[in-house]
């Protein structure tokens, strides 16, 4: 806290209302801007055709599906527009079209809700430190020297943009010390559009390009080679990790990149989340991994960790982090776990295969390797603007604005439309 | 060599190393009265009987998913969490000028309120908002503001340690110096850390001089139901304010009336002038949540909308939350008592009087020394104790303790 009183005579430090009356104090306050995303997912809510389909991957209850076919008001239009920026987010679907749900899970929460040993008790702010051994341990592997060295610092988050957002205040803060650090941050392109905004909520200005959600994964020997760049030219490497284990459906093999920097002996923040792989969107479950060089910074870094995290969201959520430590922890649901999970990258990489067969077929123009060779829940399909205008405007199907697209709602009832709707995108004349 | 190696190591928070000393005491008779959470008479935590059944209920409902929430929340929670607030029959509600924002907890509600504040009030993006919080108060409201980007956080006259109370001339008469828009972090009912609340005509002076100086109202609270046992008497200066016709923001929490500390369930309830305002106001916290945590966690709002939403289960909430308020009073009673009965110099009427949690109980930093290194009686430099963590097995132990602290110790 700074000054004691303040003098009588000091005014405002700015003048918004009339002198009398008592005006509305946020009439400056604007409507926030449309995303991309939202206009698209939007078109789609609006969109009362019966064939359109929502390859964003951003679905929506069958609730709101309803509000689009009945005659609207523009009262009604408007909050239904409300609810679909509410739900911007990247979920797996079933083949059925509907969002991914563990069987597993459901048993587990069974079991804790009548654990006697739970209590409500506050968690510490860093979260769940069983949670976060195991979150850590599942990224850089139980025998990683930086784990051994005990260098590495976990904290829970309550989801993954949260993790981001950690990150991204503990470089600020902390990345120079000496000087005031606002940038640059690069990110790849394309990008999640929320990436950027959470940088600059963190107060950094230099943001110069704007990888997630392209599946375009690097090959080993190209990390390889990206390391020994960052290394040579001291950059700083913070890794996304927010579907572990959907690529390969194997998690040790989807951290790959992450415990090459580490076993390089970098320093780095990795985000992790585990909403995709466990099915829990609802519950916020992250975590933010911070592997160190020494020993000796560990406990600094992490008492700076839990004061933003202070004045954050004081200590995270505990449900999800619980559900995701008993299957972890345990051989035998970890068994099961990786059961249900490698179904779902079995049918991802089926949908894959299927639909690069049905281009062929059609003779569609180009190569569609890219299809097959990426991995996990996205595809970039490398449709430019004018196309995926073209397939939302004309065919009803709705893409990422920057042509990617989630693989898990292409089921066996749209495929045909689907790919039929591609052909037409690369040989209509635009 | 690391590139954090110049991070200084932070100072620890004040609270949590009572907390971790307390643990490490061996003493047989050691008595925490730090930490602000329910303990039972056995200084246990305590489920809630409702939120027990709740959860059950949860879990077996075939037709939850662990979907994404909005992004502002789950909705039938923000509703029903602004109502308990408001009132039944708030005419704001009535006229569809009050929404909420789901939030990790009270601190991540006062963040989101913070954060937005700092870019659309007072003109755009004005750091230099003078923003008001009490003397004392809860100290993450400095750190909360501080890093939402406030440039200029001061402390308003509150507790008057002479006289034991609301220092109320000294906090009318920072209202009236204060620069015209500045922010006022009010505490709604129980004050933490001193317990003490202004009466009902004291709040109508406030708002007086609040409106007149066009000064903005943030309400914290963290303690509704839990500080006199009555949802409405402890909303009584938020809906006084609400009828004077403020435009302001109120930080919900349920960690404490709802013992769900560790399912972060908050809510920014949102007054504006109208419904057009308010949804303009909306869509903006939403860029904020969005890049903050983006979706808030599900359970603990589940929970809490399921109870809230529902009579029967409503009644039994409110019977839960009158037990815990019902236990503390009974402390206060036994404490001064105790003490008068020891004959212990000084008055300690305030005991009594303060409200809520927390008692500030005027002890010095030298006796609360010797309170913690003598009698292994745990409690803040401030003087303040956490009411819960007395019980019947330990209440003679502790007035015996500040017995003994108030006359040896000066």
């Amino acid at each position: 806290m700074s000054r004691p009183g303040s003098s009588p005579d000091e005014k405002g430090v700015s003048q918004n209302g009339d002198p009398g009356g008592h005006r509305p104090v946020f009439t400056n306050t604007l409507n926030a801007a449309v995303s991309p995303e939202t206009r698209l997912l939007s078109a789609f809510a609006r969109d009362t055709q019966a064939r359109k389909v929502d390859l964003a991957g951003r679905g929506r209850d069958k609730t709101t599906a309803c509000f689009c076919r009945s005659k609207v008001t523009a009262n009604i239009l408007h909050r239904q527009r409300q609810r679909i920026h509410e739900q911007h987010v990247q979920k797996y679907y079933s083949e059925e079209g509907r969002p991914f749900e563990l069987r597993l899970v459901g048993k587990i929460k069974q079991q804790l809700s009548t654990d006697p040993t739970l209590h409500p008790e506050y968690p510490s702010s860093l979260g769940l430190r069983e949670f976060t051994r195991k979150a850590t341990e599942v990224a850089l592997g139980k025998h990683s020297r930086a784990i051994v060295e005990n260098r590495v610092l976990g904290v829970q988050t309550p989801g993954f943009t949260a993790a981001v957002r950690l990150g991204a205040e503990l470089l600020r803060c902390w990345y120079d010390p000496s000087a005031c650090w606002c940038g640059p941050v690069y990110l790849s392109s394309p990008c999640d559009d929320s990436l950027t905004g959470i940088f600059q909520a963190a107060g950094i200005q230099e943001i110069p390009s704007a990888h997630y959600p392209t599946g375009a994964d690097l090959s080993q020997s190209q990390w390889a080679v990206i390391t020994r760049l960052i290394t040579r030219r001291r950059l700083f490497p913070f890794l996304l990790l927010p579907t572990q284990a959907l690529c390969c459906g194997d998690m040790e093999r989807d951290a790959w990149p992450v415990q090459h920097c580490a076993s390089l002996g970098m320093e780095l923040l990795c985000a992790q989340s585990f909403s995709h792989c466990f099915g829990l969107y609802g519950e916020a479950v992250g975590h933010l991994l911070c592997v160190l060089k020494q020993n000796s910074v560990l406990l600094p870094v992490r008492s700076q960790a839990d004061k933003i995290v202070r004045s954050l969201w004081a200590r995270p959520s505990v449900g999800g982090a619980h559900v995701v430590t008993t299957v972890l922890s345990n051989s035998a649901h970890l068994v099961e776990w990786q059961g249900e999970v490698k179904h779902i990258v079995e049918r991802c990489m089926l949908i894959r295969a299927i639909l690069r067969e049905k281009m062929r077929l059609l003779g569609t123009p180009g190569r569609w390797d890219h299809l097959t060779q990426q991995g996990g829940l996205f595809c970039c399909t490398g449709l430019n603007g004018e196309q995926v205008e073209f397939l939302s405007n004309r065919r009803r199907v709705y893409l990422l604005p920057g042509g990617c697209l989630n693989v898990s709602a292409i089921n066996c009832r749209n495929l045909d439309y689907i790919a039929e709707s591609i052909h037409l995108a690369l040989t209509s004349s635009l | 060599m690391s590139l954090f190696s110049d991070v200084p190591q932070a100072p620890p928070v004040a609270v949590f190393k009572l907390t971790a000393d307390f643990r490490e005491d061996t003493h047989p008779q050691k008595v925490n009265l730090g930490v602000g959470a329910y303990r039972t008479d056995d200084c246990q935590p305590w489920v809630l009987p409702v939120v027990k059944k709740v959860e059950r209920l949860i879990v077996e409902d075939e037709s939850l998913n662990h979907e994404y929430l909005p992004i502002l929340g789950l909705p039938e929670f923000r509703s029903a969490a602004s109502k308990v607030a408001l009132g039944d029959d708030s005419p704001a509600i009535k006229e569809n000028r009050v929404g909420g924002v789901q939030a990790l907890g009270g601190t991540g509600a006062l963040r989101i309120g913070a954060e937005f504040l700092r870019r659309w009030y007072n003109s755009v993006n004005n750091t230099a908002t003078p923003v008001y919080v009490s003397a004392p108060t809860w100290e993450n409201h400095n750190g909360v503001f501080a890093d939402a980007g406030f440039k200029d956080i001061r402390p308003y006259h509150y507790w008057d340690a002479a006289k034991r109370g609301l220092d109320l001339a000294g906090f009318l008469d920072d209202l009236e110096k204060a620069p015209e828009y500045s922010i006022f972090v009010l505490h709604a009912c129980a004050h933490n850390p001193t317990g003490t609340d202004p009466t009902q005509e004291e709040w109508k002076q406030i708002a007086e001089v609040m409106k007149r100086r066009k000064l903005y109202v943030f309400f914290d609270s963290a303690y509704q139901g839990f500080a006199s046992g009555s949802l409405e008497k402890d909303a009584w200066a938020i809906r006084f304010f609400v009828s004077e016709g403020f435009e302001l923001f109120i930080a919900q929490s349920f960690s404490k009336n709802f013992g769900l500390y560790n399912e972060r369930v908050g809510n920014l309830t949102v007054v504006s002038k109208d419904n057009e305002n308010l949804t303009r106001v909306l869509s903006q916290m939403e860029k904020i949540v969005r890049t903050t945590w983006s979706n808030p966690p599900s359970q603990g709002a589940r929970i809490v909308s399921k109870t809230l939403n529902c009579p029967e289960l409503f009644e039994e909430w409110k019977g839960n939350v009158k037990t815990m308020a019902d236990r503390v009073l009974l402390m206060r009673d036994q404490l001064k008592a105790k003490l008068q009965a020891l004959g212990t110099p000084g008055t300690w009427d305030h005991i009594t009087q303060q409200i809520g949690m927390f008692s500030f109980t005027g002890l010095t930093p030298k006796q609360v020394e010797y309170m913690i290194k003598e009698k292994h009686v745990y409690l803040m430099a401030s003087g303040r104790i956490n009411m819960c963590g007395l019980t019947s097995k330990n209440i003679d132990y502790v007035a015996q303790s500040i017995h003994e602290a108030v006359t040896k110790v000066q």
